[in-house]
This record gives C-alpha cells, sequence and structure tokens, in this order.
C-alpha cells in the first residue's frame, strides 16, 4: 500500500502500540488485559507495518522466525507447568515465590507463553499472507 | 434482559445459518463469523447478565468487595473468541486457496464439484514411475 | 523367492545387520532360561504397575510355568527365524523393516502369554493381530499378499473384537480382569447368567486366532508371508495365541459341558478337515499349513477335557509341533530359496544336494510321523491315552486322533521322500546347500526332537509338568516315559504308522479325491467371506456416496434439519415450562445495542456486496463488544475490539483476491425454492435456539465454581483479575490446549498458502 499518510502515521503508531501492548500484558494479572489482548494488539501493530512497508520490514523487526515464536510460546507455556511436577502438584498448578511486596510465578510465563503462541500464530499467517 | 438476549441470539443464529446454507463460500465465511459472536453471546446469556462492575478484587481486599459479574462464563469466552479468530483465518486462507485452484466460490457449480485439472484427482491411481 | 545367487558358505555383508538381531530373542530367551530352574520348584514371577487404575487396566505380567513354556518356544523359535532369515530376506530391499515388524511381532506375543491383565492381554492380542497384517502383506507388491493380509486381519480382528466383548462381559459381571485371581472364583462364573455368552465369545477370539473350522481359511492363505514368517506365525506364535488363551481360560471356564463339548467337536473337525487337506495341494508350503490346522484341532481337541492326562497331552503335542513344524517351514523355505520352486512335482533327490538340510527334514518328519526314539513318539503315546481318557465323546476323540495321525503320518512321507528321495530332475542339477546361517535353525530343531524322545523324563519333569501345574489345579504328576509298556496306546501307535503307511501308497489317488471334493463343495467358508465382503464393500460405497455427494449446502442441511428436528422433538413438550418472561428492567442502553447488533447482522446478511458485509461484520463485533463492557466484561470486550480489527485486516486482505460474491436471489429469478427453505431452516434453528437459552436462563444459577474463583483468587493465585487468574491459573491447562489448536491453525494455514499449485505434496 503506497499511503504516505498511512505510512508515516504506522511509523509513528507502532512504537506505541507495542509499548502498549507490553502495558497490557503486565497489567494483565491484576486489571482487564493479559497476554491474549497484548498478543492481538500486537499482531495489529505487525500487520500495519507489514501492509505499509512490506513483510521483509516486519520479519527484520522480529528477528526469529514466527513459526519459531509460536512453538516458543507452546513450550513455554507447557514448561510453565513443569515446576509443579517437582513439588508433587499436578502438572500446571501455579508455583509462586513471594516476598512481602512481591510476588511471581509459573502463571506469569504461562501467560508469556499465551503471548508468544498466539503473536508467532497471527504472525505467521500474516507474513506468508504478504509474501505469497 | 436475560431473554432479550436470548431472542438477538436466535436472530444471529438464524442469519448465520442462512449465509452458511446458501452454498457460497464467502458468505458461508461471513455466517462462521456471525456465529462466533452468537455463541459467544449466548454463553453470556448462560451466565446471566448482571448490571454490576467487573470480575477485580479491588486494591485492598482479597476478594471483591462488592457483588461482580460471573467471571467463569467471561474466561470461556476469552477463548472462545481467540479460537474462533484462528478457526476465522484457516477459513478464510481455505477459501483463497479453494479460488486459487477451482476458480470459483459457488458450491454448485460443476467444476467445483469434480475435481480440476490442477488438483489431486489422480492421487488415487498408483504411480508406476516412482520408487 | 530367488534373491541371491545360490552360492555356499559365507554369509553376505548386507545381512549382517539383520544377523545381529537375533541378539535380542537369544538375550531374551537367556532371561527367561535363568527363572527356569525356580518356576520349576513351583515359583511365580509377578510384576505390576498401574496403568489405568480406574479401568481396572494394570502392566501386570506373571511368568508361571506355562508363560515359561511359551516364552521359551516364542524366543527360540525367534531365535532361529532371525538367524534364518538374515540370509533368505538378503538383498530384499526392504530388510530392515523385517526384521523390525518380526522383532516387534514377538515382543507382542511375548506380551500375551506374560499378561496377567485380561484388558493387557488384549492389547498385545490386537498388536499381534495388526503386526501380522504387516507381516503376511509384506510383499505388498503382490496383489494376493495384500489380499491375504487383509483377509487374516478381518478374520482375527473380528475375533479379537469378540474376545474384548468376552472381556467387557466378564467385567461388567463384577469379575476381576487379574488372570491369576480369575481362576479363584470359577465355580460363580461358571453358574453366572452371562456364561455362555462369555464363553462364545471366549471361544470365538481364540477360534479366529487358531484357524479352528470354520474360521480356518485365512490360515492358508497367510502362506502369502516369507516362509520365514510362516515358520514363526504357525510353529510357535500367531496361532497358538488362541491355543494360549484357552489354556488359560481353562481353569476359569473348563469342566462344564458347554465348555467341553465345544472344543472337542470344533477341535475334532478342524483335525479332520485340516488332514485331509493337507494330502491335496503340491505346495510343499500349502501343505504344512494345513498340517497346523490340524495341529490346532487336535491341541483344541484335548484341551476340552478335563482331565490332567488330556492337558499333559496338549502340552506335549504343543511343543512336538512347535519344533518339527518350525524346523520343517524353514527347510521347505531353503528348498525354494535353493530351487525357486517348492512343486512337489518339480522336486526330487535333493538329498545328496543339500544333505544336512535333508537330515532335518528328515528328524522332522519322523517325530511328525510317530516313529520310535522321536519326540513325535511320545506326543503321540500321551495323546492317545489322553483322548481315552476323556470325559465326553472319548471314542469320538480317540477315532478322530488316529485317523488324523495316520493322515499326518503319510503327510510326513510325503513331506520327507519327495523332494529328496528318488533321482535329481535335469533342472535341479546346480543346487547347492544352503548358507550356514539358513542350515542351523532346522537342524538344531531336528536335533532336539530326537534329544527329548530320548530323554522325554527330562523333559516332562522341567516343561510339561510346570507348565500343566499352571493351569490345573490338580498337581497329579504325569511322567512321560520312553517306553510305557505294551497297551493301548502302543497298539495304536502301530495301527497308525501301518494306516500311515498304506495312505502314502495311495496318495496320488486320494490327492485327485480330495480336489474333487474340495472342487465341489456347495458351501464354502472362503466364498462366504468373499461374498460377504464384497456386498459391505458395495454397500459402503452406496452409503458414502449418497452421505459424502461433495455439497457444502447439503451437509449444511442435515446437519441443521437434524439439529432441529432431534432437539426440538424432546425440546418442545417443555417449552411451556419456561417461567413466564418477566418485564424487561434492564438498562435501555443494553437493548439499543441488542437492536445495534441485530441491525448490523441484518446488513451482512443481506450485502450485496462484500464492502457492506464487512462493514456488518465489524458493526456486529463492536456492538458485541459493547454488551460485554455495559454487563461487567472489560476483559472480553478488549479482547473481541482487538480480534474485530485484527479479522477485518485478514479478511480485507484475502478477499481482495477473491472475487466478488453473487447475490442469493439471481437477478430476475422472482422465487427461488432453494432460498425459501434455507430461510425456513435457519428461521425454525433461530426459534429453536431462543427458546433453548430462554429456558436454560430461566432455570436457578449454580454460582458455586464462581464462587470459589472468586475467593481464591487473590488468596491462592496472586491475581486481582479473576478472568486472567481462571485462563492462566486454574483453567490453565484448557488454556494450553487451546493455543495449541490456534498454533495447529496458523501452521495449517502457513502451509496451505505457500503449497504451490498442481504439485503433489512432497513425499
Amino acid at each position: 500500500m503506497k499511503s504516505v499518510i498511512l505510512k508515516t502515521a504506522t511509523r509513528l503508531m507502532i512504537g506505541l502500540m507495542l509499548v502498549f501492548a507490553v502495558y497490557v500484558f503486565l497489567r494483565g494479572h491484576h486489571e482487564p488485559g493479559g497476554g491474549f489482548s497484548a498478543a492481538l494488539l500486537a499482531g495489529t501493530a505487525f500487520s500495519l507495518l507489514a501492509i505499509t512497508n512490506g513483510a521483509d520490514h516486519v520479519r527484520k523487526a522480529i528477528r526469529i522466525r514466527p513459526s519459531v515464536m509460536a512453538l516458543a510460546g507452546l513450550a513455554l507455556a507447557a514448561g510453565a507447568g513443569l515446576p509443579a511436577l517437582f513439588f508433587g502438584k499436578p502438572f500446571l498448578t501455579g508455583i509462586w515465590w513471594q516476598t512481602e511486596t512481591f510476588a511471581a510465578g509459573t502463571p506469569l510465563l504461562f501467560d508469556s507463553g499465551i503471548f508468544l503462541a498466539v503473536l508467532g500464530a497471527i504472525l505467521s499467517i500474516l507474513l506468508a499472507l504478504e509474501e505469497n | 434482559m436475560e431473554h432479550l438476549l436470548a431472542l438477538t441470539v436466535g436472530i444471529l443464529f438464524s442469519g448465520a445459518l442462512f449465509l452458511m446454507l446458501s452454498g457460497e463460500l464467502v458468505r458461508f465465511v461471513f455466517g462462521f463469523v456471525l456465529m462466533g459472536n452468537a455463541v459467544n453471546l449466548l454463553i453470556f446469556a448462560a451466565g446471566r447478565l448482571s448490571f454490576v462492575g467487573p470480575p477485580l478484587i479491588g486494591k485492598t481486599g482479597t476478594v471483591p468487595a462488592t457483588p461482580v459479574a460471573n467471571a467463569l462464563p467471561q474466561a470461556l469466552i476469552l477463548t472462545a473468541i481467540v479460537i474462533s479468530f484462528a478457526m476465522t483465518l484457516f477459513l478464510l486462507i481455505l477459501l483463497y486457496r479453494t479460488y486459487a485452484q477451482t476458480r470459483t466460490l459457488n458450491t454448485r457449480q460443476a467444476d467445483f464439484l469434480s475435481e480440476s485439472p490442477g488438483d489431486d484427482s489422480d492421487s488415487d491411481t498408483p504411480e508406476k514411475d516412482h520408487s | 523367492m530367488r534373491i541371491t545367487p545360490p552360492d555356499t558358505g559365507a554369509v553376505p555383508d548386507c545381512c549382517r545387520k539383520g544377523l545381529y538381531s537375533c541378539l535380542l530373542p537369544a538375550g531374551l530367551f537367556a532371561l527367561l532360561c535363568l527363572a527356569w530352574p525356580r518356576v520349576v520348584n513351583g515359583d511365580v514371577f509377578t510384576v505390576q504397575w498401574a496403568w489405568v487404575p480406574s479401568l481396572d487396566l494394570n502392566l501386570a505380567l506373571r511368568l508361571d510355568g506355562l508363560s515359561l513354556l511359551f516364552g521359551l518356544i516364542i524366543t527360540m523359535t525367534g531365535f532361529f527365524v532371525t538367524i534364518y532369515a538374515s540370509s533368505y530376506m538378503a538383498g530384499h530391499p526392504q530388510n530392515g523393516r523385517f526384521f523390525v515388524f518380526l522383532h516387534a511381532f514377538m515382543i507382542a506375543m511375548l506380551g500375551i502369554v506374560f499378561a496377567d491383565n485380561l484388558l493387557l492381554m488384549f492389547i498385545c492380542w490386537e498388536a499381534t493381530t495388526m503386526l501380522s497384517f504387516l507381516l503376511i502383506g509384506f510383499d505388498h507388491e503382490k496383489s494376493d499378499a495384500r489380499e491375504n493380509a487383509r483377509q487374516a486381519l478381518l478374520v482375527t480382528g473380528a475375533g479379537g473384537l469378540f474376545l474384548l466383548m468376552g472381556i467387557l462381559l466378564l467385567k461388567s459381571a463384577g469379575f476381576s480382569m487379574t488372570l491369576s485371581v480369575l481362576s479363584e472364583s470359577a465355580d460363580v462364573i461358571q453358574n453366572h447368567a452371562l456364561y455362555p455368552a462369555i464363553f462364545i465369545c471366549f471361544m470365538v477370539g481364540a477360534m479366529t486366532k487358531s484357524g479352528q473350522v470354520p474360521f480356518h481359511f485365512w490360515l492358508p492363505n497367510a502362506m502369502s508371508a516369507p516362509t520365514p514368517i510362516s515358520a514363526f506365525l504357525h510353529a510357535a506364535t500367531m496361532v497358538k495365541a488362541g491355543i494360549y488363551l484357552l489354556m488359560r481360560l481353562h481353569p476359569v471356564m473348563g469342566g462344564t459341558p458347554l465348555w467341553m463339548s465345544t472344543l472337542v467337536l470344533v477341535g475334532g473337525a478342524t483335525a479332520l478337515w485340516g488332514a485331509i487337506q493337507a494330502l491335496g495341494p503340491c505346495d510343499l508350503k500349502r501343505i504344512l499349513a494345513h498340517t497346523t490346522l490340524m495341529a490346532l484341532g487336535i491341541l483344541t481337541l484335548f484341551l476340552g477335557g478335563q482331565t490332567v492326562l488330556s492337558l499333559t497331552a496338549a502340552t506335549t503335542f504343543l511343543m512336538v509341533h512347535a519344533l518339527y513344524k518350525a524346523a520343517l517351514f524353514l527347510a521347505v523355505g531353503s528348498i525354494d530359496h535353493q530351487t525357486g520352486t517348492r512343486d512337489l512335482n518339480d522336486l526330487g533327490g535333493l538329498a545328496t544336494r543339500m544333505p544336512l538340510t535333508a537330515l532335518a527334514v528328515a528328524g522332522a518328519t519322523l517325530s511328525m510321523a510317530g516313529f520310535p526314539l522321536f519326540f513325535g513318539f511320545i506326543g503321540k503315546e500321551i495323546m492317545y491315552a489322553g483322548a481315552l481318557a476323556e470325559d465326553m465323546f472319548p471314542l469320538f476323540a480317540a477315532g478322530i486322533t488316529l485317523s488324523a495321525n495316520a493322515l499326518m503320518t503319510a503327510v510326513a512321507a510325503i513331506i520327507l521322500l519327495t523332494p529328496f528321495a528318488g533321482t535329481l530332475p535335469a533342472h535341479l542339477k546346480n543346487t547347492c546347500e544352503t548358507p550356514w546361517t539358513m542350515r542351523i535353525g532346522p537342524a538344531f530343531m531336528g536335533l532336539i526332537g530326537v534329544v527329548f524322545g530320548i530323554m522325554p523324563e527330562w523333559v516332562s519333569e522341567n516343561l510339561i509338568q510346570p507348565a500343566v501345574f499352571a493351569f490345573h489345579p490338580d498337581r497329579e504328576e504325569i511322567r512321560l516315559f520312553l517306553f510305557h509298556g505294551i497297551n493301548l496306546p502302543l497298539v495304536l501307535s502301530i495301527i497308525t504308522l501301518t494306516s500311515g503307511a498304506v495312505i502314502y501308497r495311495q496318495k496320488i489317488r486320494l490327492r485327485r479325491g480330495i480336489r474333487f471334493l474340495t472342487d465341489h463343495l456347495w458351501v464354502t467358508m472362503p466364498g462366504l467371506y468373499q461374498s460377504g465382503l464384497t456386498r459391505f464393500l458395495t454397500t459402503a460405497a452406496t452409503v458414502t456416496r449418497i452421505l459424502q455427494n461433495g455439497s457444502l449446502t447439503t451437509y449444511m442441511s442435515v446437519i441443521v434439519f437434524t439439529l432441529v428436528v432431534l432437539t426440538g422433538s424432546v425440546w418442545l413438550p417443555h417449552v411451556a415450562d419456561i417461567a413466564s418472561i418477566p418485564a424487561v428492567t434492564g438498562p435501555y442502553i443494553a437493548m439499543g445495542l441488542f437492536v445495534f447488533v441485530l441491525g448490523a447482522a441484518a446488513v451482512v446478511v443481506t450485502a450485496r456486496h462484500r464492502l457492506a458485509a464487512i462493514g456488518g461484520l465489524g458493526g456486529v463485533g463492536g456492538g458485541v463488544a459493547l454488551i460485554f463492557l455495559v454487563f461487567g466484561a472489560p476483559d472480553i470486550a478488549l479482547t473481541q475490539l482487538l480480534v474485530e480489527t485484527l479479522t477485518l485486516i485478514f479478511v480485507s486482505l484475502i478477499l481482495l483476491r477473491l472475487p466478488p460474491m453473487e447475490p442469493i436471489v439471481k437477478p430476475g429469478a422472482t422465487f427461488q425454492a432453494r432460498t425459501l427453505r434455507n430461510a425456513i431452516l435457519s428461521i425454525s434453528a433461530g426459534l429453536l435456539v431462543f427458546t433453548l437459552v430462554s429456558g436454560v436462563v430461566s432455570t436457578p444459577l449454580d454460582r458455586s465454581l464462581t464462587a470459589f474463583f472468586e475467593t481464591h483468587s487473590y488468596v491462592s493465585a496472586h491475581g486481582r483479575n479473576i478472568v486472567n487468574v481462571i485462563l492462566v491459573d486454574f483453567r490453565s491447562l484448557d488454556t494450553l490446549g487451546e493455543i495449541c489448536v490456534i498454533v495447529l491453525a496458523a501452521w495449517a494455514g502457513v502451509h496451505l498458502i505457500r503449497r504451490p499449485f498442481g504439485q503433489r505434496k512432497a513425499p
């Protein structure tokens, strides 16, 4: 697509959208948001980039192959279920490390897995379509 | 309120099925998307509508302070939305592929029913020249 | 099959790998030998792991005398067959596949005999069925090999289903799935109302596997397998599985009139029919196949008995048969391999050319005929003693045994004398002996036949008695001796040998008579099988043509129609029960949104152009998102909006490459029955959905799950967004499945886009 306005606007917006995606991802545990929404948001950003600047641009921006990203996401999500096994709990039970002010746990890893898997899936179709 | 939503769901279903029955593949996809929305609303209705706050726990308490909307159907719908999105994408690609191969998107057209020359029409005759 | 040029001595290099794989059966054999002395002392080895406890399915293995005997036979035959096949199959392009199948088959067979759990046994049973399909059809480029493999699969597979049915009936009657426990409740089982049904199911399973009349026909046809496979399947494994099952069930179900009469009659018929038919063909392999039928019939016949003597006879004959049959099959394979034929009319005088093979065949056939000093003689003596001691039809059993044995003696003479004695035909002048790998098996097993024949006391003490004790409660000692004194069995033995000689003299005339008989039967089982199969396949093709006519509209119509009629007929009577619809009190903004969504949907349905439809879809999606937002679901509202955006992008990306839509109603056409029908169908489906959802929301809501999530979301999972906590913590397994679906859909989509047109997928 050759629209200059869209091209320029996309360049300005894409950074914003990606930052917003990260924000949506991180707030997801306490406020509306999460891995799914963040991945869809990032996917939209990259779709705009692909439509205006071409698929190569997106490939350079994400560096790894989208199919690898999707599989890595699956692996991460499945892997997040493994620590529970060491504690003798069922697969995918959340395991938490807690301090007084802060708590982090395997669900965060799981959510990252969702993010990568969904984004990888969207990107692989997008790039395949754009390059075809 | 739920009954009104039920009526909406029913009408959406009718429209979606009508499109899917039309025998034209683009309409089929549109019907499919419409049905996805209808099903999401159906799950939502099954969890009851309440004009209250979202299922979030306030900054201080450990449980919601006031009654909140039913969280369970929401989680189901969130999954359903993303899955139906993936399925829609896949259907669209199938559509694209079908058209590229058969040059038509109308399932009633004769050359759509029989396989076109570019297709694997000879796939069930054994190959002699390959080892 | 003549693959390698017949040269003597050295093993070709290309078959070393196959040769090394004989270490597997050898190792298993050695392991069993370690356990052997303790099993003879009466010890039983068991291991058990829970697999699916809720289904009573455990990986329970048990080694007792009977399992040991079978295990030794299986691994020993497997060992020699592997060595043999390393030369026989040398140069075959699919050499590796062959050995994988062979050893997998062996392990499945060992699974059957070591399983202590009926379901586990069934799994192994089915594994042997499938592997035998692969093995019989190994030369899959020949159409008769494929045909015969399919026949074996269908017949034994159907029998396997009966076996499963029997197991499930037994389970539904409340009995244990553990074989060793089962025999303790034999009385209860035999007096249970379901006993006849259970027995028949098990019996059909065993009969199909062990080639009993009327399911015998697949077994001679299975000869299209490579000869080492035939040797393995017939001598030690596949067909003996049914016999093993009957032995295992004997203490559980045996002893009833039903058991005794069925086994004796079926076994007798099989033995006689197999023995008669063995005289018919000229193909050495087919002759052997029919003698296998005879042997299986005899085994079944004796398992019908209840006395220790009768069961000892069965067990002894099992060993006799395994030894001579494996040796003979391998030797016939050698003849075939070296001369290129197995036809009796083309063979003769090979004793000078293949001396060691001739010796091995001599040992095996003399044992088969039951000459004194050979193991077969011992087997025959005890068979006559056992037959005379049967509880039911002792004279019938003795008569059958006598005639079958006489015929066997004649067949043994044919197998030994026709190919090896007489003058050497001109075309066989250049025949030479096989490599050592193909001689060692027949020679060793022929030799064992002699050794066991000379020292029967040792055999009975260390092999047969432990096996019989494992499936007969009375520990009555039956010893085998070289010479039992002059008694009725000895007289019968002598009658057998002389009448066998008479039959041998008349073999040509008999062969003609038997051929005439088999050609002029009105009803044959293979014929019934063939016509049944053909009818089944044509019916299936017709049904498929009707159901899978390739029209999407038809499929959809059938689905929607079924939904409406089936669900509607159940649901309609209850529609009146829905509580009267309460007056609408909700926020008017929600009602406005409903109307908006419906309006947008109307645009989609009636759109003549794609852009209008896409716009309408966007409206529906946005409206739905707003509905979610209004009723306290910001999470899904956000996701829905984002999905709408992305869907829009992808729809436009793809629809740009597609032609414009056709109008639903063709211009000029005033009325279209199809459109009307579609409208009626979809409206009735919509009505159904409406009443269903109304019905659902009129029932009280169970909020206990939601309450659990609300109380535990922060306390246990440290999250304040309950929806997200459900997704990534409480129900994360579902979510994992979901992202798998998404990644799979994307993967399939990418390959659909990228796959080049008009080309076959890369193999």
